[in-house]
């Protein structure tokens, strides 16, 4: 209290410089964001109309923009359009590789967090370190394992599991292929860091009270573990949905997810309302599900990167 | 703490019990490394194919060399990411500083959800709406043209989200007497923060700056909104490349960053093991000097 009393103007200056600088850069492009979804598509050398009419005085709120993405055409069946389908799909790869990462990264964590303590450090280095080299040249480099003569068919052949090249690249394979490993340590940290802390005097005690490992394992530390698996799921879920590189790389035309569409309206169609509208509409698919993980978790701290 | 197995288990059974742990984790490792282990073997390769390794060639390394665009791209990222790093931990250090010691401003709520906004938000969005902003700063100012100076705004608007949570740990758990302290004995506000603050949070200072550097060298999407004509950043080309097909140039260039990162985390890890033993002899020392005085009163 007394050092902020002491030092008002001080004070003033120092919030007013990130303050300036995000509505500057954040709120201010955030602002003219939703402003061009609701107005009216230009021309080539405008790509939008002003919303406000200057010679009828009038303004011109353009909705369609926004019916567009749900609606094929006038009168066209509801939710039946390329822009639902792609963002279904997003939703389904998030939701898909968020399980993948679970599913994986859960007896992961759960055997690093059980390894002695004198490894853990070393482990946890070594999940880190693909992370510090390129995303990119990563995923790049599963375009090369997963290719119809990549080295992975390869060893399938030989091996005789199969006799013609499987078609893995731009499938649902290399995608989920790709999100997992991409996303897999955003998983693992958080369990990690859940998991580690547990104590194992709770599993003795149940083991004590003739309990099966496995139903100690499912009775004690899942629900212990509760917490560092829904923020686990988030981390992987959330990112995943606008996931932009790696559909480009891995994924073919079939895969297309809704990162993609915006960039394509925006910069192949030049429809900027659309693209904008298609944002918005994705930055309302983040929001639901960060708004009911912290219902969930009931604390309003800021999430954890 | 798992109770052993009786001895007349089947041993298929009993070697899965005792070994699952290992095995789940050196396939999860293989996993994570394929990738990497990959693109190092195939950089190596005498020719452009890479399923089949056909002989040993430094050839990539050479066309890496020559390769302008990679180049060039890798001197711009280098520059942006510096830039980027140094304005998100100065902005993250402001950011941090007013969430943690300022509990009561009005707009808090406002200011606490931009800093944070960037965090969750897709970058094809941030990409978009920056995007937007310097269209329309251009078309009314004539300035500035897409470029590096939008692609460091853009990264910064992302490395400082990054970084504000760095440093806002470190100073939520910094012990604020000595603060109190300085100003005690009449240090000014500015004083006591570049004084007393700084120097202890210069630590978490530093990692917001190698993370939103990091962050910033190995961005591709909001890059790709913000850049102009003839101006591509490393991951740009790599991007242009990668979606053209194969090219082991871009094998080599991976294998020469995963060779550097390794020896900067080992060479890192190696520097504060050294740190903490010296600490616990200095500590150990002055225990016992502290004794042999004891004893000689």
């Amino acid at each position: 209290m007394a050092i902020q009393n002491m030092t008002m103007p001080g004070k003033r200056f120092v919030i007013s410089v990130p303050f300036v600088w995000l509505i500057l850069f954040f709120l201010l492009p955030f602002l003219i964001l939703l402003y061009i979804s609701f107005v009216d598509m230009g021309n080539d050398i405008s790509p939008f109309k002003p919303i406000w009419d200057s010679s009828t005085g009038l303004l011109h709120l353009k909705y369609e923009n926004y019916w567009s993405i749900f609606r094929a055409g006038e009168g066209g069946a509801l939710f039946q359009t390329l822009y639902i389908e792609a963002y279904v799909r997003s939703l389904w790869y998030a939701l898909c590789t968020a399980v993948l990462c679970l599913v994986i990264g859960y007896p992961f964590s759960y055997f690093i967090a059980r390894s002695a303590p004198s490894v853990r450090p070393a482990l946890l280095m070594m999940v880190m370190l693909p992370f510090w080299t390129s995303f990119l040249l990563r995923v790049y480099a599963w375009k090369g394992i997963l290719a119809d003569q990549g080295v992975l068919n390869q060893v399938f052949m030989a091996l005789g599991l199969t006799n013609e090249p499987l078609q893995m690249l731009y499938t649902d394979v290399s995608m989920l292929v790709g999100m997992t490993y991409v996303y897999l340590p955003f998983m693992v940290l958080p369990l990690y860091a859940n998991l580690v802390k547990l104590d194992p005097r709770l599993l003795e005690a149940a083991y004590d009270l003739g309990a099966s490992p496995f139903k100690a394992f499912w009775l004690v530390t899942v629900p212990l573990s509760k917490a560092g698996i829904i923020a686990g799921f988030m981390l992987v879920f959330i990112p995943s949905v606008g996931e932009f590189v790696i559909p480009s790389l891995l994924g073919g035309p079939e895969n297309i997810m809704i990162g993609r569409v915006v960039w394509d309206e925006m910069f192949t169609s030049n429809n900027w309302p659309r693209a904008t509208a298609l944002a918005v509409v994705m930055i309302g698919l983040i929001v639901v599900p960060l708004a009911i993980y912290y219902h969930y978790t009931g604390d309003a701290a800021e999430p954890k990167a | 703490m798992r109770p052993n197995p009786k001895p007349e288990a089947d041993t298929m059974k009993n070697f899965l019990n005792r070994h699952i742990g290992k095995l789940w984790l050196g396939l999860t490792f293989l996993f994570l490394y394929l990738p990497l282990f990959f693109m190092i073997v195939f950089s190596f390769n005498s020719t452009r194919q890479d399923a089949v390794f056909t002989g040993f060639s430094l050839r990539w390394y050479e066309a890496l060399t020559r390769d302008t665009k990679i180049v060039d791209g890798f001197w711009l990222s280098l520059q942006v990411a510096t830039a980027a790093g140094v304005a998100s931990a100065v902005l993250a250090t402001f950011a941090a500083f007013v969430l943690v010691r300022y509990r009561r401003f009005p707009g808090r709520t406002l200011f606490s959800g931009m800093v944070n906004a960037p965090l969750v938000m897709p970058e094809v969005v941030i990409g978009l709406s920056l995007l937007l902003l310097m269209v329309g700063v251009q078309n009314a100012f004539g300035w500035p043209q897409r470029g590096m100076l939008t692609i460091v705004l853009g990264h910064t608007l992302l490395g400082m989200a990054y970084g504000m949570v760095v440093i806002q740990s470190r100073l939520l758990e910094m012990d604020r007497a000595i603060e109190e302290a300085a100003m005690d004995l009449g240090a000014k506000p500015f004083q006591v923060f570049f004084l007393i603050t700084m120097p202890n949070i210069l630590q978490a200072i530093f990692a917001a700056y190698l993370l939103a550097f990091t962050l910033s060298f190995d961005d591709v999407v909001i890059a790709e909104f913000l850049s102009g004509p003839g101006v591509n950043t490393l991951p740009q080309v790599i991007f242009g490349y990668a979606r053209r097909g194969i090219n082991p140039t871009i094998y080599a260039a991976a294998t020469l960053l995963i060779v550097s990162v390794t020896l900067v985390v080992i060479g890192y890890s190696v520097w504060v093991a050294r740190q903490t033993r010296r600490r616990e002899r200095e500590i150990a020392a002055a225990t016992r000097a502290e004794q042999a005085a004891l004893q000689a009163q």
